[in-house]
């Protein structure tokens, strides 16, 4: 930028050959940022795991918030140029602000949503009273303290990533030397402090952790949008797996590669705040999760919810015909009106469905659109009309339940009722006949 | 600059204000429905709303302005209920998901709109509520005010109207779907009222000040009274006092603290706000730490006082002939010798509930004997006692030897009528399980 005129700031795109370098990592620059973003998304995505486990995600961005104010009195005491001290700087206050947390959570009637929210704009506020104070004290430019407010990685030299990098190994060995201490708390805090762990003291690692994590990442991220790099990845890694070896695995990942593309796109970019490319890369890997995961995605749960409740209706069509041929008598060809009264199912979805039978050659459909079992379609029928039988009257001898009222309930279960329970059914009904009567035709004529 | 000024002071005090009292008002319900970081959310996210609808209108016209805030504002809400729900991440997360994806995309696109209108990022965070006091005026008034002032007035009607409903929904949002009331449109249209707040106050107060603004007077007016019609209107009041307040540190300040340096007054209302809170934190009447502590220590200084005047009603009557006195140090391990205890002893003394009794020796450890107006406080203690533990026994088949220790809690607690109750209710109300004497009712 430094050879355009003052008044052209658009966007540069770079050119390929560019691209292509930097995801190489051939500058040797950009390679030391890269190298420190991406080390530090994988502390934060793996730290960031139990913090969301926890459900102590938000309480980072009152940590993050927090730290402003101690950055800043470090900046007026030693000047821009020593990034461990602001570090420090950071890390106190920034623990101030997570006890500030807990003490008004636990000391006072103020809920933990609304502590975390004082803590955040009122440390924030102070940080700002002590920015203007700083600037007029003629400390140079404010620029600074920009970097930790919206990340600046492309401005990082040499030794602050080297720092970062340090920093993220420490944190990375922490979590895997207390992993077992960090399961135990996530799940079952209490079994744990019964156990005789150090709950506490376990609880406070993990805040250590967090704490470092957040602090290393204000220059790369920003202050505002480090909870983001700490809460993204973790959610993400939850759509994955049901395993926390593996979600901390997983979240590591998408922590790095959130860090490596968002740098290198920003070092490509460098107007745009680098904070702010990274959780953008970070939000797509999450969206990615959250629709296409394979089994708590969102698709994944439709597609399965759509064959459940195509199979309930398609064992609800045969139960009807089973139940048309006990009345009717066995090969009876029920005409589409009759089958479309017997239940509350549009005739759509019952074409459809004669479709789907008359394929799997289960019912057998005539010219005049009259359906009705075929040999291994009454077989699946008549399982099905037995197990909702079998349920019924299991309601209705042990639950006590009025015949009316047992069809509805039996009507739910009747699809995913297994052998096994079907076998107990059977014996504690000593039921020997093959199908039940229904109980509805028991019932005395008022 | 320490010289008042009503033109310029005047109107940042009253922007600041404006602000102040419009975001408190909606930010009761945030507080009470356990939402404070959904404001916290849309304050963040109303960023790109901003950013799109002054990259498509070109201009900085309020109405665009507004138009694209609610409309991020709107979609922070939706699309964190859509995560928390067919997701399935926790709210408070899902939240964070959403915030900061939508706040890094505004950052991003204010990159853009900044290279054709002057949109400073960070005006953003920190406001600029000394500059917009000054310029873009409508005739004599600046346009901030004009803004603030109609956002305040449609905060109140809002309030004012929906009132019941709102109320409702804070506390019962399952009672108020029964009575009729949609809770999901409240929760909406109260997002909406924040998203316009939040937008109006933005370019004075800032991003993440205007969390200060919307939740701390709220949740300091919340440890001052329990009553939701007090409480309003005390938020307001604490608002109104951290701009006026923050306004005149500003401008005095430095010539009291005798420096010469000037800080931002929305930052300041928001360090401010936080000291009010502190302060009610600990001073506020009935949920203050300092009262709070005060009745924690009182009860157990009676309850020790009970407990010895107990101790020596036991003692004297086992030692009918009075040949074991009740020396201090024992009575002091009996409950548990403590700061607290040796206070109680030292008060029941003043009280003359108990005396000393001359001892033989001087220099001996001081021996006590209940007066006569303890020796009525402390029958009605044990009869209270006693006729607990009758009642235990009579009622939930406790053994013998588990009848002590509830009665030994509830003691402290049972009033007369109680132990008249108790009485009528036992069949042999003159002696307790242990074969003990129960004592008559001392009325004092």
């Amino acid at each position: 930028m430094a050879n355009g005129s003052i008044t052209d700031n658009t966007l540069e795109w770079p050119s390929w050959t560019e691209v292509a370098d930097a995801l190489s990592l051939s500058d040797y620059n950009t390679m030391i940022v890269v190298l420190g973003t991406t080390l530090l998304g994988i502390a934060a995505g793996v730290v960031g795991t139990f913090a969301y486990l926890r459900k102590r995600a938000m309480v980072g961005d009152a940590l993050s918030h927090a730290t402003l104010p101690g950055i800043v009195i470090m900046f007026m005491l030693v000047g821009d140029k020593h990034l461990p001290a602001l570090l420090f700087g950071a890390a106190v206050t920034g623990i101030l602000g997570v006890l500030s947390v807990i003490g008004l959570r636990s000391f006072s009637r103020i809920k933990e949503d609304a502590a975390i929210g004082i803590v955040l704009s009122v440390f924030f506020g102070a940080g700002m009273v002590l920015v203007s104070f700083a600037q007029q004290m003629d400390m140079g430019s404010q620029s600074g303290l920009d970097r930790f407010i919206y990340g600046k990685a492309a401005g990082m030299i040499k030794q602050d990533a080297v720092f970062i990098s340090v920093t993220a190994t420490v944190v990375l060995l922490g979590v895997i030397l207390f992993f077992k201490e960090l399961r135990i708390i996530c799940f079952d805090q209490q079994f744990a402090a019964a156990q005789g762990w150090p709950v506490v003291l376990i609880d406070l690692v993990m805040m250590g952790l967090v704490v470092l994590t957040t602090v290393v990442g204000l220059q790369a991220v920003g202050l505002i949008l480090v909870v983001a790099l700490l809460i993204i990845p973790a959610a993400a890694a939850r759509f994955w797996t049901d395993e926390l070896r593996g979600m901390t695995i997983i979240a590591g990942l998408l922590g790095a590669l959130s860090g490596y593309f968002g740098s290198t796109f920003s070092a490509l970019l460098p107007r745009l705040p680098t904070g702010a490319v990274i959780v953008i890369c970070a939000g797509f890997f999450f969206f990615l999760s959250m629709f296409f995961a394979p089994r708590r995605g969102i698709f994944a749960n439709l597609v399965r919810r759509y064959s459940l409740s195509r199979k309930i209706a398609y064992q609800n069509l045969l139960r009807a015909l089973a139940e048309m041929e006990e009345q009717f008598g066995e090969g009876v060809r029920v005409p589409f009106d009759t089958l479309l009264a017997h239940r509350s199912w549009t005739s759509a979805r019952l074409r459809r469905l004669l479709k789907l039978a008359s394929r799997r050659h289960e019912v057998a459909i005539d010219t005049a659109y009259k359906s009705g079992l075929t040999r291994s379609g009454r077989t699946e029928a008549v399982r099905i009309l037995r197990n909702h039988r079998l349920w019924e009257m299991y309601l209705i001898k042990h639950a006590d339940i009025a015949p009316s009222h047992v069809d509805r309930d039996a009507d739910q279960v009747e699809h995913i009722l297994s052998p096994e329970i079907v076998h107990e059914l059977e014996r504690a009904l000593e039921h020997e006949r093959q199908i039940p009567p229904s109980p509805h035709l028991q019932e005395p004529a008022l | 600059m320490n010289e008042w000024n009503w033109a310029g002071d005047g109107t940042v005090m009253l922007v600041g204000l404006l602000s102040a009292c419009a975001c408190a008002l909606p930010g009761n319900y945030l507080v009470l429905r356990k939402m404070s970081l959904m404001g916290d959310a849309i304050s963040h996210a109303v960023l790109p709303g901003l950013a799109i609808a002054f990259l498509l209108s070109h201009s900085r016209e309020p109405l665009p302005m507004f138009i694209g805030a609610v409309a991020a504002g709107g979609l922070t809400a939706l699309l964190t209920q859509a995560v928390h729900r067919f997701g399935k991440v926790e709210e408070g997360a899902a939240m964070g998901v959403i915030f900061s994806i939508l706040f890094a995309a505004g950052l991003i696109l204010i990159r853009q709109a900044t290279d054709h209108v002057d949109l400073d990022p960070g005006c953003v965070l920190y406001g600029n509520i000394e500059n917009i006091a000054l310029i873009a005026r409508i005739g004599d008034i600046p346009s901030a005010v004009i803004n603030l002032a109609i956002v305040f007035v449609i905060n109140i009607l809002f309030v004012a109207l929906f009132y019941k409903e709102l109320k409702i929904c804070a506390f019962d949002p399952a009672l108020a779907t029964t009575l009729g009331i949609n809770a999901n449109l409240m929760h909406y249209a109260l997002m909406i009222i924040v998203a316009v707040t939040t937008v109006a106050s933005f370019e004075a107060v800032g991003s993440i000040l205007v969390i200060a603004m919307l939740i701390v007077p709220p949740v300091t007016a919340h440890l001052l009274t329990d009553r939701l019609w007090v409480m309003i209107p005390l938020s307001l009041l604490i608002a109104a006092a951290t701009a006026v307040l923050g306004r005149v540190l500003v401008v005095f300040g430095p010539g009291w603290a005798g420096v010469d340096v000037s800080t931002n007054t929305a930052a300041l209302m928001a360090v401010l706000a936080g000291l009010f809170l502190f302060a009610a934190l600990f001073l506020a009447p009935e949920h203050g730490l300092i009262s709070r502590s005060y009745h924690r220590l009182s009860l157990s200084l009676q309850i020790i006082r009970e407990d010895i005047l107990g101790l020596l009603y036991r003692w004297q009557e086992l030692d009918v002939r009075r040949t074991h006195p009740a020396h201090r140090g024992d009575v002091l391990t009996a409950v548990g010798d403590s700061l607290i205890s040796r206070w109680a002893l030292r008060s029941l003394l003043r009280r003359r509930q108990i005396e000393v009794e001359p001892s033989k020796k001087p220099g001996d450890d001081p021996q006590f004997r209940l007066s006569e107006k303890g020796m009525s406080a402390a029958s009605r203690l044990v009869r209270s006692h006693r006729l607990w533990e009758s009642y235990l026994e009579k009622h939930f088949d406790l053994p013998l030897d588990h009848l002590h220790m509830p009665a030994e809690r509830v003691e402290h607690f049972i009033t007369s009528e109680m132990r008249d109750e108790l009485e009528a209710d036992l069949t042999e109300p003159g002696r307790d399980p242990h074969g003990r004497e129960i004592p008559g009712e001392n009325r004092a």
